[in-house]
């Protein structure tokens, strides 16, 4: 194709009245037909539909066109269909170029007249860069048949098996000494009230022993590097000082150990010990050793768990290690933290001994829990009287203004196992009944006839001071019921607070490795909301489970296949279309400054020592153009942005012809 | 007219005179080009009127030089006269070239230039407010100037220019360089700048590191430079990487840094650019505040890094042509 002879066409979109409200799309169309190289010019109602692209395809041919504009929404929305239906027609992909006169144009704006006057700049910019547009070729690599998956608890570990099971390699790594997450940590589930560790452990111990599955507890990702189908990955696998070649996971050393640390997994609530597993079903079961709270690594003494240890497992020299792994997807399932209860200050939490968090709730009412199932409160009574508080955290514009999606439901799950297990009364204050799910309402329902006290109103505060005898010793609640229409003071003896999910705590630090993008809440954000509900702004990065926003059980596990369907489905294309629009180096005009070494975000450059000169991977380089930017030399252009095509752009709205 | 020898004309228009200077810096050589060609023209050596060229033949001159840039009504009638009288024309220099140092101008207009240089500069004495003007009536009738220009020009905005030849002045070697191609018939394609393709750093000695970076800048007063080491480097805005070489990297191999006399890189849209979007790239900073700290050391960047370029940049008001 010779760029000396354009023939342009030009299709203008109306994206029904998305454009066509606001902007005069005939005129446009009209004002196109009158610029230079441009042969064809025409608009309709929804170019992206299928009659639209035939139109493109039609016209390629009809009037032998070489350059295809279409002016309509963003490229990030429809570029690949428009060059695919330029490439049906048998033109080059890369000669078709877009202006977007609905995001850069009618969404932003009112007034019809300049509306009308901005997109016709937009379309004369564009044609002026299509006629420099040179034709390129998609270049394909091969995709690394084998998945990350950060983080094992329930979404992680439901789309390691469903990748494993469609018999692609899974790296699945969790920073805990074991996989589970959330979900073993909680009692019951809603609104079936199964056991949720007697349905989670089945899945995690086959995740352990699926052959196609490395399990990484007790490690982190250090760093990630390359691209969608080939990214490189550092492991730290923290030193654990247990060998598990050896260890046969018998427990002694736990049951010996003298030294003792809080356990996170029972929400501080009691101890473990320095050497331990996270709670008896761990999978792995062998247990790891805790530096911080074991004695030997403060005074060189103890080391009674490795005198009882038959098989001589302990390894006391041992060490962090890096590993590193070729992976073609990763899928980021972290989870999700809860907000410090103590924030929402005025409901005592932290003051108020019998003020708990529902999470804290789970392990009081878990068998292997620290009061062994009993629910009672810190003085070890049984309660008389038990409020559950909704929206502590969430919904709260001076928190988090959006809904956990959870409470609701477990505040009705709460209230059963309470009616269940004690003669207690039990009260719900709350905002509104969130019970969306299957088999959501029906659970609401029951309760209603369980006896459970709904009070419709978002508690405003907790204390203990009573202002009647009946208050003596108890938790008072004070709360406006809004169906009463009058101010209630309930005195009780245990506070369960329903406080909101959050991101984890390093989730920003988590987006940068992976390079994803996080919504105004903190969560990770998805690429579209509703459309691309499992990718990110990265290809080949997936998000799965409550990492991406609170989710109950059920939306947590199907985030999770889809994120094993997507990955899957990049594994079993193999080969992945790389960016044609690459970087390249003139060689005859590069001097071998070295300036742009540094400056590449995918280390795509390298240098030719014999020729002196700067090299660009094309398998490694995305089209960033920063090097392009860099190069002082103006050695390096950035093939479908190269200046000559920008500033044609930028000279066709700012100046004369020319 | 002595009918064999190759008909010679240099002339210059807004200029220092380093551009003529420089063509004697080629020692006895000039014997040499002084065999070669017939010199019909050459305002600094030797006496001429502006009717006798008017009287030349067009195209009777086989190649002319001009130095300087053109700024004023008389330079652009010189150069369009001995455009038409000239087969080949050589934008000579870097002001011919690019506009050079007197482009700078352009960051002004003919109205501030006149009431800064005949107005308000310390040792001017200008109460009555008098500037220059292209007709002053007097008694003895009537006194012409040549017209001043808002902008300042590079020879080949105002007439069509075959070749170029780079330098602030132009080496020596790059004059002979050009002047033998001229003897030997041997021309390169017409637009061509003589000069090497690649930037001066492929020229220069000095070693560089794999992943340049700088840690603060330095004017060349403020440092004592390492000097084996790239000057960039070492905080000085030497601009070798991104000016066309050509020159030998003279200034270099003498401590000082390339200040871009030999103008963009073939493929170049813009040098200052060039040169300063590669500085900012490899400051040593890791914030924004850091960045800015250190960029602020780095005394006008505009004289800096367009100090020879300025008229052929992207950095131009909507430019006013010149009145013919």
């Amino acid at each position: 194709m010779k760029n000396d002879d354009p023939r342009i066409g030009v299709f203008v979109c109306h994206c029904g009245t998305n454009i066509a409200g606001i902007v005069n799309v005939d005129s446009v169309a009209a004002a196109a037909r009158t610029m230079p190289f441009v042969v064809h010019a025409e608009e309709y109602k929804f170019m992206c539909s299928d009659p639209g692209q035939a139109l493109v395809r039609d016209a390629i041919l009809k009037h032998r066109l070489n350059r295809v504009i279409v002016a309509a929404c963003s490229p990030r929305m429809h570029e690949p269909t428009f060059r695919k239906a330029t490439a049906l027609a048998g033109l080059n992909p890369y000669l078709f170029e877009m202006a977007n006169i609905r995001e850069h144009c009618s969404w932003v704006h009112t007034d019809k007249v300049a509306a009308t006057e901005k997109a016709i700049d937009l379309v004369k910019s564009a044609v002026a860069k299509a006629r420099y547009l040179e034709p390129l070729e998609s270049r394909y690599v091969n995709v690394e048949p084998k998945v990350l998956i950060v983080g094992g608890g329930v979404a992680g570990i439901q789309a390691a098996l469903d990748i494993a099971n469609g018999g692609t390699k899974v790296v699945l790594v969790e920073r805990q000494q074991s996989i589970g997450g959330r979900m073993a940590q909680l009692d019951k589930t809603f609104p079936t009230l199964d056991c949720s560790a007697c349905i989670l452990t089945p899945k995690m111990v086959q995740a352990a022993q699926h052959p196609n599955i490395e399990l990484m507890t007790y490690s982190e990702i250090e760093e990630v590097k390359g691209y969608v189908g080939n990214f490189t990955v550092r492991i730290r696998r923290k030193a654990t000082f247990i060998d598990p070649k050896v260890c046969t996971a018998c427990g002694v050393c736990i049951d010996k150990c003298p030294w003792k640390a809080t356990s996170s997994f029972e929400e501080g609530l009691s101890k473990r010990k320095a050497v331990y597993r996270l709670f008896p079903q761990a999978v792995p079961g062998i247990p790891v050793v805790d530096k911080d709270a074991c004695k030997y690594f403060e005074n060189g003494k103890c080391k009674a768990c490795e005198k009882f240890c038959e098989p001589h497992a302990f390894r006391w020299d041992d060490q962090d290690k890096i590993v590193e792994e070729k992976v073609g997807a990763i899928i980021v399932a972290t989870g999700y933290d809860l907000i410090d209860p103590k924030l929402p200050s005025q409901y005592g939490y932290g003051k108020l001994k019998n003020v708990i968090t529902g999470i804290e709730f789970e392990r009081i009412n878990n068998a292997t829990g620290p009061t062994a199932g009993k629910i009672v409160t810190k003085e070890g009574k049984e309660p008389e009287s038990v409020a559950i508080l909704h929206c502590i955290g969430s919904r709260d514009r001076n928190h988090c203004e959006y809904c956990s999606r959870v409470c609701c439901m477990y505040a009705l799950k709460f209230a059963h196992l309470i009616k269940e297990k004690t003669k207690a009364t039990v009260y719900n204050f709350y905002i509104d009944m969130r019970c969306f799910g299957k088999g959501y309402e029906e659970f609401y329902h029951r309760l209603l006839e369980e006896g459970v006290k709904f009070i419709r109103g978002k508690a405003a505060y907790v204390t203990d001071q009573a202002l009647t005898d009946a208050e003596q010793g108890k938790l008072i609640i004070s709360a406006e019921a809004t169906t009463l229409g009058k101010t209630l003071r309930v005195p009780v003896d245990m506070v369960i607070l329903a406080n909101a999910m959050t991101p984890q705590k390093d989730a920003a630090d988590v987006a940068r490795k992976f390079g994803i993008g996080r919504s105004p809440d903190g969560f990770f954000l998805e690429k579209h909301p509703k459309l691309e509900p499992v990718s990110t702004a990265t290809d080949g990065v997936y998000l799965a489970g409550t990492c991406q926003g609170p989710k109950d059980i059920p939306d947590t596990v199907a985030q999770g296949a889809a994120a094993a369907s997507v990955a899957m489905s990049l594994i079993q294309r193999g080969t992945v279309e790389v960016e044609a629009a690459t970087a390249g180096v003139i060689d005859d005009l590069c001097s071998g400054c070295k300036i742009c070494q540094d400056v590449c975000p995918y280390s795509a450059i390298g240098y030719e020592v014999d020729k002196r000169i700067a090299e660009i991977n094309a398998s490694l380089c995305k089209g960033c153009g920063t090097c392009a930017a860099t190069c002082p030399s103006s050695a390096i252009v950035a093939k479908h942005f190269n200046d000559q095509q920008i500033l044609a752009q930028i000279h066709a709205l700012y100046a004369q012809e020319g | 007219m002595s009918g064999k020898k190759p008909q010679l004309a240099l002339y210059w228009a807004a200029s220092c005179g380093g551009c003529d200077v420089a063509t004697l810096d080629v020692n006895e050589k000039i014997l040499d080009v002084a065999a070669a060609f017939d010199i019909r023209l050459w305002p600094i050596a030797m006496d001429f009127k502006y009717k006798d060229i008017e009287l030349w033949a067009d195209n009777e001159i086989d190649v002319c030089l001009f130095n300087g840039a053109v700024r004023n009504s008389e330079q652009l009638h010189l150069a369009k006269l001995l455009r038409r009288k000239s087969k080949v024309m050589v934008a000579f220099g870097a002001c011919a070239s690019f506009g050079g140092i007197p482009g700078l101008a352009n960051l002004h207009d003919r109205k501030t230039i006149f009431e800064a240089v005949y107005g308000y500069t310390v040792s001017t004495h200008n109460p009555d407010k008098v500037y220059p003007a292209p007709k002053l009536k007097v008694s003895e009738g009537e006194l012409t100037l040549p017209d001043f220009f808002d902008d300042v020009f590079a020879l080949h905005q105002v007439i069509p220019v075959e070749y170029f030849v780079p330098g602030c002045p132009p080496t020596p070697e790059t004059i002979m360089t050009a002047v033998g191609a001229i003897i030997e018939g041997k021309l390169p394609p017409a637009g061509s700048t003589i000069g090497i393709n690649r930037a001066l750093c492929d020229e220069c000695k000095r070693t560089k590191s794999d992943k340049p970076k700088i840690e603060r800048f330095y004017r060349p007063q403020e440092i004592l430079t390492d000097p084996d080491k790239c000057l960039l480097e070492q905080g000085l805005t030497c601009q070798g990487s991104a000016t066309r070489g050509g020159c030998g990297a003279l200034c270099p191999s003498v401590n000082m840094p390339c200040r871009g006399c030999y103008g963009p890189m073939p493929s170049s849209s813009d040098a200052g650019a060039d040169a300063l979007s590669a500085m900012a790239s490899i400051v040593d900073a890791s914030d924004e505040k850091t960045a800015d700290e250190k960029m602020a050391r780095l005394v006008d960047p505009l004289g800096t890094f367009y100090r020879f370029t300025l008229p052929v940049s992207l950095l131009v008001r909507s430019p006013k042509q010149p009145q013919s």
